[in-house]
């Protein structure tokens, strides 16, 4: 019982918040045909937290997520840029960015002394879950306990903070977020403010993505913001539906994956944990794989199957 | 000064040869908008190099020979490559999506592999975290041949190949008149990319390997407007990048390889972008200037 709150339970927890929140934006990522622009931002996370760190000299949470902000909107000016000066195709423009940015923050790290600050390439690439451990995680009652609830690591309430912000955001902007995911023209001919829908989009997606930075590192959160809603995808045509449906996927992919991981091996008769990350990954493309042969919509319109 | 050893010397060569495949190839992969496809293939090689490396412990093979990973790398690219292919045409998601899915599934697949392979006793996996981000300095001869020989090969190929592949590229009506089978060339094309990102995995690690195959076909392309002239500086400009990159990697200090090579090509890009002198911005700026003066001369003259 204890071991499983000092060691699972806030990893747990993570997981299901970040799949969430990573979720409810890939819904409309997904829609919006922007999943690459959002593969593109989580590699850029990384060098937004770099620049954040020579800045300031530490790894708060304030400076990171404005630094992956900034980070993310230079990720996509710069594809605008390139797209409009050179007349590559988007998919060029959007590997030449992410590819450079993310080897500029790679050497960075690599160069710069980060030993004191817990960063380093490996869990920028596979984050940590494994390491949030709740010392003061007894049983039922700490979780009702002040002094315990304390002790949780940070990321917790972060990424409660963050679902807050994230839905805020969804409820608030609705009409606009569908409207212009729908039909961008008819959008912005009825007054609806579409780049700035855009860019609210975009920066919270960068943003998310560092805070699940921790939890699963810069790679794997790709595969959170786009799985489930995929898998969300093929389930119902309506878009609420489709983002519950996308929420439930999200949180049994993040709780699956870290108990697979965790005590998966121990069924098996090894000993050591395997990546939660990782495994939250594999049970997120399994979950896709399941709602491609079965789910009720996934045929496509056009074409044969 | 440095003293390049024969090692050394090697690694750059065979890094040469691989970037001039990645941008042989890549001309093509960004001309047929298939870059980001091929960087799913890449990081869908992952595991696919993990199971390799078990594989070969439970068969007694020395589990670190290259070839056998690559071998396993190449089915599981050509698996993940059959699975983009078969979610966009079959399901209603986008291709964007689909790419989306397989890079990071597979990537998570991979690490969750990686990480069993540590529990194992053999220990060997050291080797294997090289294959995301790269180590030209750990390639040993035998990686040098290997890979050098499959780069040369895919050359080979396109060389053999390139007025078909051109063709298809920019015309596939005309292609079907003068009897070139266009799914052929692209499934050419597609196969002989997912080679060079597997081949280019111990070198450029997964997650940057795409890079060789994009940037410099794009800044070839402000050199000329001449696909062919674009395919071999692209090969050129991958080359020097890539053996550079392999070079500064081997010799600096806590220098992954992938990330120096693309820095390398980063650094050629925005010289191109900037001052090549047929499609720069400099020359495109000067010409524009030209005209004006010329329409100002005109509009004075009547």
């Amino acid at each position: 019982m204890t071991e499983f709150f000092q060691l699972t339970f806030a990893p747990l927890m993570i997981a299901v918040l970040a799949s969430c929140i990573c979720a409810l934006l890939g819904n409309f990522l997904i829609l919006r045909r922007q999943a690459l622009i959002g593969d593109a931002i989580s590699h850029t996370a990384l060098p937004g937290i770099v620049g954040a760190f020579l800045v300031t000299g530490t790894i708060a949470a304030i400076p990171m997520m404005i630094g992956a902000a900034i980070s993310g909107l230079i990720t996509v000016g710069l594809i605008e840029l390139i797209k409009r000066l050179t007349k590559i195709e988007p998919g060029a423009a959007i590997g030449a960015v992410f590819t450079t940015m993310f080897a500029l923050g790679v050497i960075v790290l690599e160069q710069t002394d980060t030993s004191g600050i817990h960063i380093d390439v490996q869990h920028a690439l596979y984050g940590n879950l494994e390491s949030l451990i709740w010392f003061s995680g007894q049983d039922f009652r700490s979780l009702i306990d002040p002094a315990a609830l304390r002790d949780l690591p940070v990321q917790i309430p972060r990424l409660l903070l963050i679902l807050v912000i994230v839905s805020g955001f969804i409820v608030c902007f609705w009409r606009p977020l569908v409207i212009s995911t729908f039909d961008e023209d008819y959008a912005k001919s009825v007054g609806v403010p579409v780049s700035m829908t855009g860019f609210l989009l975009i920066s919270l997606t960068a943003i998310t993505a560092v805070a699940c930075f921790d939890a699963v590192g810069s790679i794997l959160v790709i595969a959170m913001f786009v799985c489930p809603p995929a898998a969300a995808r093929l389930m119902t045509d309506r878009i609420w539906v489709q983002i519950l449906w996308s929420l439930l996927f999200a949180a049994l992919g993040g709780a699956l994956g870290v108990i697979l991981a965790g005590y998966g091996p121990l069924w098996f008769g090894f000993e050591n944990a395997v990546s939660a990350a990782g495994m939250i990954a594999t049970v997120s493309g399994i979950v896709l794989a399941a709602a491609c042969f079965l789910g009720p919509r996934r045929k496509s319109v056009v074409g044969a199957d | 000064m440095f003293e390049f050893s024969y090692n050394t010397t090697l690694v750059a060569i065979g890094s040469g040869l691989l970037g001039a495949a990645a941008g042989t190839i890549g001309t093509f992969t960004v001309l047929r908008k298939r870059s980001l496809a091929s960087d799913a293939v890449g990081h869908a090689a992952l595991p696919g190099v993990a199971i390799a490396f078990m594989v070969g412990l439970l068969l007694g093979i020395e589990g670190r020979s290259l070839f056998v990973l690559l071998v396993g790398g190449i089915i599981a690219a050509g698996i993940g490559l059959y699975l983009i292919e078969a979610i966009t045409r079959h399901t209603r998601l986008n291709a964007d999506a689909a790419i989306g899915a397989v890079l990071s599934v597979s990537f998570g697949l991979g690490v969750v592999l990686l990480t069993v392979i540590q529990t194992l006793p053999t220990g060997g996996q050291a080797g294997l975290e090289d294959f995301i981000l790269g180590s030209a300095a750990s390639m040993i001869r035998q990686d040098v041949y290997l890979i050098g020989g499959v780069s040369a090969l895919v050359i080979g190929l396109v060389v053999l190949f390139h007025r078909a592949m051109v063709i298809t590229a920019f015309d596939r009506s005309y292609a079907l008149t003068s009897g070139v089978n266009p799914d052929r060339i692209d499934l050419l094309i597609m196969a002989l990319s997912l080679v060079v990102v597997v081949a280019g995995l111990k070198a450029a690690g997964a997650i940057l390997v795409v890079a060789l195959m994009i940037i410099p076909p794009t800044s070839a392309r402000f050199w000329t407007n001449n696909a062919v002239t674009q395919t071999v500086l692209s090969a050129l400009i991958g080359a020097s990048c890539a053996s550079s990159g392999a070079l500064v990697s081997a010799i600096g200090d806590a220098l992954p390889t992938g990330p120096v090579m693309v820095l390398l090509c980063a650094a050629v890009f925005l010289f191109s972008m900037i001052f090549a002198p047929a499609n720069g911005l400099l020359a495109n700026e000067r010409r524009r200037a030209q005209l004006r003066h010329r329409l100002r001369q005109a509009a004075r003259n009547d």
